[in-house]
This record gives structure tokens, C-alpha cells and sequence, in this order.
């Protein structure tokens, strides 16, 4: 590794820098690893020692093995945890060479011509139209003080911030992928809100150019100082071309005194093919702590990717008064997997949490809702509302709702609805004789069903999520 | 416009239909009654195309056979069925879906869709004309509605997508006076010498405010009589036991 190859990584923030070579970490989960990575990305010892410290705490732990889908074992000792952005000319020189199914779905979905060479991993000259749009972007934030980076570039540039909340809710302890994270992530985004700024536009890592990279142990922070008001979201509706298999990323929301956090996520991972072989294990830790009063964290997923989700955003409601939302949509195609659901543990008094959690079954899919809901004795005069819903395609797929529910004193109240549904051929012929196709009707139908989670996405998010939801289910049906 | 020859229809393995001949000409109105279990539903929804039957004889639309067309290719060809159970589909909006079902109806004819301003002025011209609230199509389709709201909802449907041929399942149960002179109404507007209909019904009620050119008669998946007007008034005195 040359020093002056090294620098042009360190300075590479938010376009696209073409001349770093191939180069990767030694292979295996090992000390030495954790070390590089962190050496790498020139952090400060307290940060290693920190990855350290996750490192000799992940030996003593297992993979946990209580959820449905099943996996085959990872050979940890086998995968690269640093790797820097392939070359250019390991890249697709055009959208000729990607995979033509892939670009059919970006046509359907209405992705502009320079995206879909993002997206699809073609390799594209330093002058990007995005950079220009990521650069104004940033100004602007910057103007009310908003902090909007890499996790990297957070590290170094404000290390205090860092220091304090990174592990503050997902501690290094945590669980086996959470603590596999904690010692080698390489990047993810940073957020910081100061204290009563409302967030003049919704952050999406689509703007940060480099997020693309950030390969699969991604860790993101995002902070909401008092009184302020910020609008994440994660991802894009189109499917990334990814050769990670497996994803293990942490994500923690922080909320202090009257601030809110919206987190969005549409999840479009490669699902495998149609017999059930590849596809991406996302294997996600996502958590909340509403730190401060009348706090608000809102999680919203429309996950349709991977072969196998497995995943729980979580709130912790810590702050009286404290609010804790959690909107889903987990479709399941073919041979998908999804055991997904929230936690939301009241600490607080007069928290309140909603669940509304739609899962959808096609092909030979298996769909779990696994929700916990924990009331503590100190979290007086508390609420929550939770609804589940599974809707049926077909006769080989399973769906499945277990909610836990734990309430510890006698002023809360807890209320659960599930339903579950296959679609109703009755529903079907009903839209047919009115002129729709059978792909019109079932869009129709299932369009209704996820209705109250499309609402709560960002407006031109929700349109493509909606198109989303019909292709993720093309073919199901008839 | 619809020629019915030997039409045999069983589901379940059981003989439904039974050979029913019926010929329906642009224009005429025709009533079809008949005792439960005669099979006058079947009939509806072999004419649309639902699946579940086995069908043999011949249905001819516009001298086209029909037999293996798909539902909703007979729907845009302008074949209407106003169930006598509107479904209700939780979560879709009544004007989307109609606006959905109006273009699907359009693009098949080649036609260009109706942008979301047209289309409002449209339907809200269609439901005042059916005394229908505004507030209405914005609700869940069908979700909630009272009996009478469901069977409205279908004949507005009726007049919106501008079908050839109609038929009603059934839509007089369960109005009261009001809504049914209100739907009786609404199909008398539409009707004219090129559209027609296919009227089932249990009760001369309705009859008495669309008058029909023929009534026939449904029994055990046949029809035994067919008649002019009066013969409905006279089944509502004598029943139907005596045709048999």
C-alpha cells in the first residue's frame, strides 16, 4: 500500500475518485484486521481500542440461531472486511454489460439514464451530475449548522460527537452481527441536527456519492438535539448490484428533548433468483433511544429485497412523554425469507408506540412478524397500539405473527390486531370485469392493503415504492 | 348483439345450466326471473367470464365468440356485470379505482387516458346525476357501505365505463323505494337503441321502472317460458310453481 494511495482515500469525501487500486484487507476476522481497518481510515486510538474491545467481546459470542429462516454458516474466516472500490476497469465499461433484467427494472421504475449507471456499478468518469447537486446540497446545510458526512469523515472531523453517542444505543456487547459490526465497519453516514433546526429537506444517502461504497458492515448515526426535526432515508427503490452476501449494519437514532427523527428505508437487495440460489442476508441492527421528553422516533420499511431480512427497528422510549413509531411493509417472493418486526420498550411515562406492520407472501416465501412489546413498571399511564396484517399469494407460502408483550404495570394499555388474508379470488374477478388485468388487479389490491405505510414515506419515494411493491410481486398470481 | 346457443355450465360437478338459448338484440331490455337455485347468477357470471365453470355451447357477442375470452378483455369489449355482491377492497380509494378501470377501458381502445381533472369533472357530473355525495369516492371502495351505497356505486360504475351490454344481478335487493327508483333511473338515462340489458331480479318491483321488452323465465337452468311484459306481473300473483 503506497502512502500517496492511501491520502487519495482519506480525501476522497463526496465524489468519485478513479485512481485508487484494488486493494483489500488480509483475509479473515482477526485482530490484525481490525487493526488495519482502523489504521486505513487513520482513526484515533480510543476508536481502536473501542473496535478492540467489540473484537475480543465478539469470541466469546455465538450467532443466535431463535429466528425462522435459516442460513447456511458463514465462513467469517473466508470474507475480506476492507476492500477498496473496484477499479474502473474491473467495472462495466456500459449498461450494455449489466445484467438486462436489471436495467428492465430501472425502466420500470422510471430511473433517469445516469442513475441506472450508478446503480448498476458502471464506472463513470469523475464528473458525475450529482456531485454539482451533493455540493449545493451541502452548503445549504451547512448554513444551519447541520452535520451531513460519512461516519468516517465524522470520526475525524468531529470526534467529540462521536465519542459520545457512537455504541450509546447499540452497545459494542450487543448481539453477535452487532458486535461483528462494531469491530470492522468501514463506513456509513453521520447526522447531526443542532438544537430547534427543522431540516430543510430530506437526507437520503443517494446524495452522498461515496454511500455506495460503503460495503457491507455500514454503521450510521444520526443525532436530533433538542427541539429539531430531521427526515432520513436510506437506500433507493432500485435494486443495487452488490457482491456482498452478507449485510450486517448498525444503525443508531439518537433524540433529545422534543426532537424528532423520521428514518426511511426501501430495501431493494438482490432476493436470489427464482429457484432460491444467492441473494443478499441482510442481517441488520436498527435502534432508537428517544433520550429526551416528548421525543419522537418513526421508523418506516418497505423491505422487498434479500434472500433472507432479518431485522427489528427498534425505539427505546427513555424521555417521558416520548413517542415511538414503526411502519412496515416485508414482501417475500419465490424462496425470500423475512423474520422482521420492531421492539419498543417503554421506559418513560406517558409513552406511547404504534406498530402497523403489513406482510406479504408469494411464491414459496415464508413471512414472520416478531414484534416485542415491553412495558416497564416506571413507564406509567403508557400505550401501544399494534396491527399486523399478512396477505396470502398462492398456496406454498407462510406467514406467520408473534408478538411478544410484556406489560409491567397496571395504568398501560396495550391493544394487538392481526389479520391475516389471501388474496381474494372474488377481489380479483370483481377488477377484472371492470377492465383491469390480472398484474392491475393485484397491483390495486395489494397497493390498498400497504396503504397506511406508503402514506408515511416521503412523497416521491412513496410513487416508487408503490411501483415497487407491483414488480416485487410480478407474476405471483394467475 | 348477444346470441346464447345450448349453453351448458356445471361447477363443482354439478349441472348448473342446462341448454339455455337466448338471443338479445341492440336496444331490448330483457328481465330474467326464476325461482333460487334456477341459476340465474351462474348465468351472469359465465356472460362475464368468471372462472370455475365448465362451459360448453356457445356465446356470441357481436359475432365474436366468447367462450375463451379472458374477463377483462369481454369487459373492455363492453360487457358490464353490476354484482349482486360488490366487493369491497379495504385500503383502495372508490375514484382511483374507477379512474384505473375507466383508462384500462380506454388503452384497450386505443384511447387516451383521462388525466386526474377530466376525470373528476366526469364522475362528479356521473354521481350527482345518481344523487350520490361527493365524499363517497373518496372512501375505501365498497368498505363500509350500506346496501343501497353498494348497489349505486355499481350502476354509477355502469354509466361511467359506457357498456354495450349490462347485466344487473340482482340489483333491486335490498334498496329501499328511494334507491331503487334512484338506480331505476340511472338505467333509464343510459339506456338507448344501442346498448341493452339483462335484468335479473327476483320482484316486479323493478320492473314497474324499467320496463323490459321480454321476461323469460329461468327454471332448473332452462328457460321454460319467455313472455312480453305482463308475464311478470302475472308470476308475481301466481308464483312459479304452475309453469312447471
Amino acid at each position: 500500500m503506497k502512502n500517496k494511495e492511501l491520502n487519495s482515500l482519506k480525501e476522497y469525501k463526496y465524489g468519485f475518485t478513479t485512481q485508487i487500486e484494488d486493494f483489500k484487507a488480509p483475509k479473515g476476522l482477526t485482530e490484525e484486521t481490525v487493526r488495519f481497518i482502523s489504521k486505513i481510515k487513520k482513526e484515533p486510538k480510543w476508536l481502536l481500542d473501542w473496535r478492540l474491545k467489540a473484537f475480543k467481546r465478539l469470541k466469546s459470542l455465538k450467532e443466535p440461531n431463535w429466528q425462522k429462516p435459516k442460513y447456511p454458516k458463514i465462513q467469517y474466516q473466508d470474507l475480506y472486511y476492507f476492500s477498496s472500490p473496484k477499479s474502473l476497469k474491473d467495472k462495466p465499461k456500459s449498461l450494455d454489460e449489466v445484467d438486462p433484467k436489471l436495467i428492465e427494472t430501472y425502466k420500470k421504475l422510471g430511473i433517469p439514464l445516469d442513475e441506472q449507471k450508478k446503480l448498476s456499478g458502471v464506472a463513470v468518469d469523475a464528473v458525475f451530475d450529482s456531485v454539482s447537486v451533493a455540493t449545493t446540497f451541502k452548503g445549504e446545510l451547512t448554513k444551519k449548522g447541520i452535520i451531513f458526512c460519512s461516519i468516517s469523515e465524522a470520526i475525524q472531523k468531529h470526534p467529540s460527537l462521536v465519542k459520545k453517542y457512537l455504541g450509546s444505543v447499540i452497545p459494542i456487547t450487543d448481539h453477535y452481527f452487532a458486535t461483528l459490526n462494531s469491530a470492522v465497519f468501514t463506513d456509513g453516514s453521520f447526522v447531526y441536527i443542532p438544537p430547534n433546526v427543522k431540516c430543510p429537506m430530506e437526507l437520503s444517502t443517494y446524495f452522498r456519492i461515496n454511500a455506495s461504497q460503503t460495503g457491507q458492515f455500514e454503521r450510521t448515526l444520526i443525532i436530533a438535539d433538542r427541539g429539531s426535526y430531521v427526515s432520513y432515508l436510506e437506500g433507493c427503490t432500485a435494486p443495487m448490484r452488490d457482491e456482498n452476501q452478507l449485510h450486517a449494519a448498525n444503525v443508531e437514532l439518537i433524540a433529545l428533548d422534543d426532537a424528532e427523527i423520521k428514518y426511511s428505508t426501501v430495501q431493494n437487495w438482490y432476493p436470489g433468483d427464482e429457484e432460491g440460489n444467492g441473494g443478499i442476508y441482510n442481517f441488520v441492527t436498527k435502534r432508537g433511544a428517544c433520550r429526551g421528553k416528548n421525543s419522537k422516533i418513526s421508523w418506516t420499511q418497505v423491505e422487498t429485497g434479500s434472500a433472507i431480512t432479518w431485522k427489528y427497528p427498534s425505539c427505546i422510549l427513555q424521555g417521558d412523554n416520548s413517542v415511538g413509531e414503526f411502519y412496515s411493509i416485508a414482501i417475500t417472493n419465490n424462496h425470500q425469507k423475512a423474520d422482521t418486526g420492531t421492539k419498543m420498550i417503554h421506559l418513560g411515562k406517558n409513552t406511547k408506540s404504534k406498530i402497523i406492520s403489513k406482510g406479504i407472501s408469494a411464491g414459496s416465501a415464508d413471512n414472520t412478524y416478531r414484534g416485542l412489546v415491553d412495558i416497564s413498571r416506571k413507564a406509567l399511564n403508557s400505550r401501544n397500539y399494534t396491527q399486523c396484517d399478512s396477505l396470502l399469494m398462492g398456496n406454498s407460502c407462510g406467514a406467520h405473527t408473534i408478538p411478544y408483550i410484556k406489560n409491567k404495570n397496571a395504568s398501560s394499555v396495550i391493544e394487538h390486531e392481526a389479520t391475516t388474508s389471501k388474496i381474494n379470488e372474488d377481489q380479483l374477478f370483481y377488477c377484472n370485469q371492470r377492465g383491469l388485468n390480472q398484474e392491475e388487479a393485484v397491483s390495486l389490491i395489494v397497493n390498498g392493503f400497504c396503504k397506511e405505510v406508503l402514506q408515511q414515506l416521503p412523497m416521491e419515494f412513496a410513487v416508487e415504492a408503490q411501483k415497487l411493491v407491483l414488480i416485487s410481486l410480478e407474476g405471483s398470481v394467475g | 348483439m348477444l346470441k346464447i346457443f345450448n349453453l351448458k355450465a356445471s361447477t363443482g360437478g354439478k349441472d348448473i345450466l342446462k341448454g339455455l338459448n337466448l338471443e338479445i338484440k341492440a336496444g331490448e331490455v330483457h328481465a330474467i326471473m326464476g325461482p333460487n337455485g334456477s341459476g340465474k347468477s351462474t348465468l351472469a357470471n359465465v356472460l362475464s367470464g368468471k372462472p370455475g365453470y365448465q362451459v360448453s355451447g356457445e356465446i356470441n357477442f357481436e359475432g365474436k365468440k366468447l367462450n375463451n375470452v379472458p374477463i377483462e378483455e369481454r369487459a373492455q369489449n363492453g360487457i358490464f356485470l353490476a354484482f349482486q355482491y360488490p366487493l369491497e377492497i379495504p385500503g383502495v380509494n372508490t375514484s382511483n379505482f374507477l379512474r384505473t378501470a375507466i383508462n384500462s377501458i380506454r388503452k384497450s381502445k386505443g384511447e387516451k387516458e383521462l388525466d386526474a381533472l377530466s376525470f373528476i369533472k366526469l364522475i362528479k357530473e356521473k354521481a350527482s346525476e345518481l344523487k350520490i355525495d361527493e365524499k363517497f369516492l373518496s372512501r375505501q371502495l365498497n368498505v363500509g357501505f350500506s346496501g343501497g351505497e353498494k348497489k349505486k356505486n355499481e350502476i354509477l360504475q355502469m354509466k361511467l365505463l359506457e357498456p354495450k351490454f349490462s347485466v344487473l344481478d340482482e340489483t333491486d335487493s335490498g334498496l329501499d323505494i328511494d334507491a331503487l327508483r334512484i338506480v331505476a333511473d340511472g338505467v333509464n338515462s343510459y339506456k338507448n337503441k344501442d346498448n341493452s340489458f339483462l335484468i335479473i331480479t327476483h320482484y316486479q318491483r323493478l320492473l314497474d321502472y324499467i320496463k323490459p321488452d321480454f321476461i323469460h323465465v329461468l327454471s332448473d337452468g332452462k328457460i321454460i317460458k319467455t313472455g312480453r311484459s305482463e308475464l311478470g306481473q302475472q308470476l308475481e300473483k301466481t308464483g312459479y310453481k304452475h309453469l312447471n
